[in-house]
């Protein structure tokens, strides 16, 4: 099976938001949850770059350590996602995330943070695949439908990739080698204990 | 950014909703509570709608287990013309996929892209027809709300003649409603109609129309990827055409090129960008001709290309001495050594593009601007091949094609103007007679009189009647698609608006126009939809056409644009016939047009127009053409846009989407024109030479072109226009086939010498010069003088509200005139304008957000969009912060030199040096406060859009460029404090 990655080519990325509106079309996700947000760094000033943040889907997922009641899991993919049945909305995942991206729907003391809700991969959730009921927890499964998450597949710029890792790092190598410059592959190191050599 | 989002905010929620019955973790009945108190109006609203008369519009997941439809259409929000693929069931759009075979967009999208499904749920979509009635708002039904409009419409041109309506149309048209509503404004008998593109691209039209014979972008968005060097000056394509990145920034990585960002802001696209140069705002000429001076002084112009095809440089020479490094710091700021290098890439490592917005064209030097941007494409050879050009971006999705299909004060569709062969040429085109057509209005002198701008209507309803020459103030307004806070001076439309007899507005929204004004009746809200929920063809930046098929039907009570406009014309026969006035309309009007029921077929519009759009090449592009382009979208190159060697007959040899011009009638197979005036290309296959618009010789210097001509050509030098007497001429009349000179002389009788290539309905003109390798319109010079304009050759001129007063007298704006029956003050305002710069010291421009377009009712009822820009803010500069006790996030007031005294706008503050020191920026596309009143509760109950915010045109100035009447809301003045 292939092993899914996000790879954000900053050198590219012009804070567009599309994958944003993206994320919230396909999987009707609420006011007040950003399952994906673009961050700027260096806003307004020369070097001003951006960067689209979501789960990147860790290998040896540091939400999936600390979960509590064991709720996450990772598919033959290597994406993972959780099940919000089991989830207690402890919030210790936000805690452990070095990306910021489990979301809560709500906020408050002692426990009612709700359901943790996060980047799914476009990949649905625990339910059976693109059923109703899975859509209404998580979201789409554009996996299972043969699609990538739609983020990627709409970024205005083509700087958000999503796919197998082998073939994004590769895309990633040509781009850079054929414009003699490229800002490393953002959240590798973190996310799966590598990066993209040239 | 603090100010950018905001946490903690519910909205309707659609996810979170479901949650409650399937997780333990439900919403209780407080939360509940405190969540629908923020959309408490939408949700309420929505209760309050019998669904027995509404369709509803709720969307749900896809239904994996039965089929599901797939419909292209084109996205709504910018002119780079993405393609929109909707997957529907039931009649409901339930999933938007990427549209991979688009050339232009492949797959991907914008933040307003990605979100243009949610249009369609509409929760804050005006839902059915309404007027105000004692300053209420009442739901009325569309039979009902046509008779009333149709009966004040024809009162008031009982009592003040047609010119007393303005028809205020939509750059969010079709081009078939396009033409369909600027064809009403002729059978209505006036010249007063309008729409954006008055007051984004007006001064691109005139001033690069006047250089070489038509107004658009020369080449194309994927054209880009070919250059080698690219200014891009006044424009923030990252945010207004983000998509356009994609070729923007894929040409600069495989061609290493030099991507050059001129702009007063260190813009999203500056940060991409190997050069950013900051201006002063207002300052464009004195660094065009900075960057001209380094080029001469070096000998790096063009010589041979200026020598064959352009007209009248010697005179811009001497404007440019007048401007060495030194004077272009001392007026731009702009130091003389970066523009010497920027002078060196773009003449050198060439080809090369300049790409401009609206930095350029919103001044009132607009049209000077964008002359002298493309006489340093000319002056370095950059026109009519590939990756150079003048690529304009236009704005909103149609605007080239509302722009080509003449909503516009100054012309009939397809820049026939309006002189008397114009109005015959549309008359024969439209099967009625042309003494008819004098007769709808006051008089054949206003038949053929410009009518009065977008930017000034308010003026036309206020300014004393011996001041507006036409028989009556303005006294009605009809509005369809178009915000009501784009324009400057909104204290002043204000009241305007109050004054006016009739306010129609007809959107998909209830927009700005709803609430801005004190009025309390004779207001109308009519429910129009989206272009989603209809068909037609729109016009790209680039020429393109493209037809977008309805998704699903138009939600609520809304009806597209082609059936209002269909409605209104039976209202207003029958208002009409009641009065005894022999005025008619529909009969007339759709004389050749087929109507379904209460519809008029936009492929039968289409029509129309190519049998009408000789002049620019509209003829060619059959509905059936565009459709099997869309069909096949992916067999044309992503570079070249031509359709590739495994592309369908039908298609083959095509360039994508039909660029116009698109000669001959549409079984000529033309392929449309890719690339402007490039001689590099047969005339058959695209090619052209400029047009030889502007006669033959001036002053005993020719105007044809010297030595230069498009490939295979039979004539090898420059050439008139044809027309039958060229065509006897040289000896190619006898060409013609016997059903053209039938056709020819049906309209015209015998003495047709006359007859030319934009008003030979049989395309025969047409067929037989391109035939011989010739371009219809002539092989002539492009203009560097066009000495019909007021600066023929670009000068600069000091904006009217400048901080710069000591410049003022060296470099004054125009004197006072007159212009689009208007006066047009421009050196009094700006001597009194001197006196107020002390107490504003701080220049205001604006621009656009990625997240809203335009106005912003729609993007800014989008909840998607919404929730990533939720207040109205102003960048300014941290040294300008600092010396007023601001911090960044905090609330500010904000005030212009011509707002009412003491009175501030309140906006939160961006404390960022992406602006410089002096210079403040703030968005467009808010509305909804007016001057610190939350005027939320005077939208239609659900209606109003979430966010809302206030409008920098309540802070902007008087300024209106002399050819065209575009406002300046690039430079004005105004003070911040700390609120």
């Amino acid at each position: 099976m292939a092993r899914m990655k996000f790879l954000l080519d900053s050198d590219r990325c012009i804070e567009c938001n599309a994958c944003v509106t993206a994320c919230k079309n396909e999987n009707e996700v609420p006011w007040g949850i950003n399952r994906r947000r673009v961050v700027t760094l260096n806003d307004g000033k020369p070097g001003e770059r951006s960067v689209s943040m979501a789960c990147m889907h860790c290998t040896d997922a540091p939400c999936q350590a600390v979960c509590p009641v064991s709720c996450f899991y990772t598919t033959a993919d290597a994406v993972v996602l959780h099940d919000k049945d089991l989830c207690i909305g402890c919030g210790y995942c936000f805690y452990a995330c070095p990306f910021g991206a489990p979301q809560y729907p709500r906020i408050g003391n002692f426990g009612t943070r709700g359901k943790m809700d996060k980047c799914t991969f476009c990949a649905g959730g625990p339910q059976e695949d693109n059923s109703e009921a899975e859509f209404i927890q998580y979201g789409s499964n554009r996996l299972a439908q043969g699609k990538l998450p739609l983020c990627a597949e709409m970024c205005s710029t083509k700087a958000l990739l999503a796919g197998d890792g082998e073939v994004i790092a590769q895309i990633y190598r040509e781009r850079v080698v054929k414009r003699g410059y490229g800002s490393g592959a953002w959240g590798w190191r973190t996310a799966y204990r590598e990066t993209v050599t040239i | 950014m603090l100010i950018k989002r905001s946490e903690a905010r519910a909205g309707k929620q659609r996810l979170a909703a479901a949650y409650a019955g399937l997780s333990s973790g439900g919403l209780d009945r407080r939360a509940f509570l405190k969540q629908a108190g923020v959309t408490g109006v939408g949700l309420s609203a929505l209760g309050a709608i019998p669904l027995t008369t509404v369709r509803p519009a709720a969307a749900g997941p896809v239904n994996h287990a039965e089929p599901v439809t797939r419909i292209k259409n084109v996205c709504t929000h910018c002119s780079v013309g993405c393609t929109v693929t909707a997957e529907v069931q039931h009649g409901v759009w339930v999933g938007q996929e990427p549209s991979w075979d688009s050339p232009i967009n492949r797959g991907t999208h914008c933040a307003k892209g990605a979100s243009v499904r949610e249009l369609v749920h509409g929760d804050r979509r005006l839902k059915y027809p309404m007027k105000l009635v004692g300053g209420q708002w009442q739901r009325m039904s569309w039979d009902q709300a046509m008779e009333e409009i149709g009966d004040k419409l024809m009162a008031v041109r009982q009592a003040s003649g047609p010119d007393s309506v303005f028809l205020l149309g939509s750059a969010k048209y079709t081009n078939e409603a396009s033409y369909l509503f600027r064809k009403f404004a002729a059978f209505w008998g006036t010249n007063n109609v309008d729409h954006q593109a008055r007051i984004c691209h007006s001064t691109t039209v005139a001033g690069v129309a006047n250089t070489w014979g038509y107004g658009a972008m020369t080449n194309s968005y994927n054209d880009i990827r070919n250059a080698k060097t690219m200014i891009i000056m006044g424009g923030n394509p990252a945010e207004a055409h983000p998509v356009s990145l994609q070729h923007v920034l894929s040409g600069k990585e495989i061609n290493r090129a030099n991507m050059i960002v001129i702009d007063p802001r260190f813009t999203r696209t500056a940060a991409h960008a190997t050069e950013y140069v900051r201006l002063r705002p207002g300052t464009d000429i004195p660094v065009i001709w900075g960057i001209l001076w380094h080029i001469f002084q070096n000998g790096w112009e063009d010589k041979e290309f200026i020598r064959q095809r352009v007209y009248g440089m010697d005179e811009v020479r001497a404007e440019v001495a007048k401007w060495p490094p030194a004077e272009v710091e001392r007026v731009s700021g702009v130091p003389g050594a970066q523009l010497r290098k920027v002078a060196e890439l773009f003449a050198t490592q060439k080809p090369s593009t300049l790409i401009w917005c609206m930095g350029a064209t919103q001044k009132t030097v607009g049209t000077a601007n964008v002359r002298a941007y493309s006489i340093l494409l000319l002056a370095t050879g950059n026109v009519g091949a590939a990756g150079t050009g003048a690529n304009i971006f236009r704005g909103h999705t149609n605007v080239q094609g509302a722009t080509d299909l003449g909503l516009d004060v100054t012309s009939l569709p397809l820049y026939y103007g309006l002189a008397d062969g114009a109005w015959k040429h549309w008359a024969r085109v439209w099967d009625v007679s042309y003494e008819s057509m004098v007769a709808r209005f006051d008089s054949k002198a206003m038949m053929e009189t410009p009518g009065i701008p977008t930017t000034r209507y308010f003026d036309a309803v206020t300014l004393p009647k011996d001041q507006v020459e036409q028989r009556d103030n303005f006294k009605a307004m009809f509005v369809m698609g178009h915000g009501g806070n784009t324009v400057t001076r909104m204290p002043d439309a204000v009241k305007g608006l109050e004054k006016l007899d009739l306010l129609v507005v007809c959107d998909p929204h209830p927009t700005t126009f709803s609430v801005l004004s004190g009025r309390k009746d004779n207001t109308y809200l009519l429910p129009i939809c989206t272009n989603f929920e209809t068909d037609g063809s729109r016009t790209a930046s680039n020429r393109s056409l493209q037809w977008g098929y309805k998704i699903v039907d138009p939600i609520f009570e809304s009806k597209t644009d082609y059936e209002a406009m269909y409605r209104l014309c039976g209202a207003l026969d029958r208002a009409a016939e009641k009065r005894n006035m022999p005025i008619r309309f529909q009969a007339e009007m759709f004389r050749n047009i087929e109507v379904k029921g209460q519809e008029p077929s936009p492929e039968s519009i289409l029509r129309e127009i190519n049998r009408g759009g000789w002049s620019t090449g509209y003829c060619g592009q059959s509905p059936e053409r565009l459709k099997l382009h869309m069909q096949h979208q992916d067999k044309f190159d992503l570079v070249t846009l031509r359709a590739k060697a495994d592309a369908p007959a039908e298609i083959a040899n095509d360039f994508y989407g039909l660029p116009w011009p698109c000669w001959g009638t549409p079984e000529f197979r033309h392929p449309g024109t890719h690339i402007l005036y490039n001689t590099n290309l047969a005339v058959k296959d695209g090619g052209g030479t400029f047009r030889a618009r502007f006669g033959v010789e001036r002053n005993g210097v020719s105007l044809l072109a010297d030595g230069s001509y498009s490939k295979d050509s039979a004539l090898t030098d420059g050439y008139p226009e044809f027309t039958i007497a060229v065509l006897k001429r040289l000896g190619w009349f006898e060409e013609l086939t016997a059903d053209e000179l039938a056709n020819i002389r049906r309209y015209f009788g015998e003495n047709i010498d006359s007859v030319s290539w934009s008003t030979d309905l049989s395309g025969g003109i047409q067929r037989v010069a391109i035939a011989h390798g010739c371009i219809p319109f002539g092989n002539g010079k492009a203009r560097a003088n066009a000495w019909n304009l007021p600066d023929p050759i670009p000068v600069h001129r000091e904006p009217i509200y400048t901080p710069r007063t000591d410049l003022i007298a060296q470099y004054p704006t125009l004197p006072d005139r007159r212009g689009f029956r208007l006066p047009h003050l421009g050196q009094s305002v700006q001597n009194r304008a001197k006196e107020l710069a002390p107490n504003f010291p701080i220049i205001l421009t604006s621009g656009r957000l990625v997240e809203y377009e335009g106005g912003g009712e729609e993007t800014r009822s989008n909840r998607w969009l919404a929730e990533l820009q939720q207040e109205m803010f102003v960048e300014i500069n941290p040294a300008d912060a600092a010396s007023r006790n601001i911090s960044d996030g905090q609330w500010v007031l904000v005030a212009g030199p011509e707002m009412p005294r003491d009175k501030w706008t309140k906006v939160k503050a961006l404390v960022t040096e992406r602006v410089g020191p002096g210079v403040a920026f703030m968005p467009f596309h808010f509305a909804g406060w007016f001057m610190q009143e939350d005027q939320r509760s005077k939208y239609p109950q659900g209606t109003d859009p979430i966010v809302l915010g206030e409008s920098v045109n309540t802070v902007t100035t008087y300024g209106y460029d002399p050819v065209t009447f575009m406002q300046e809301t690039k430079v004005t003045l105004c003070q911040i404090r700390a609120a």
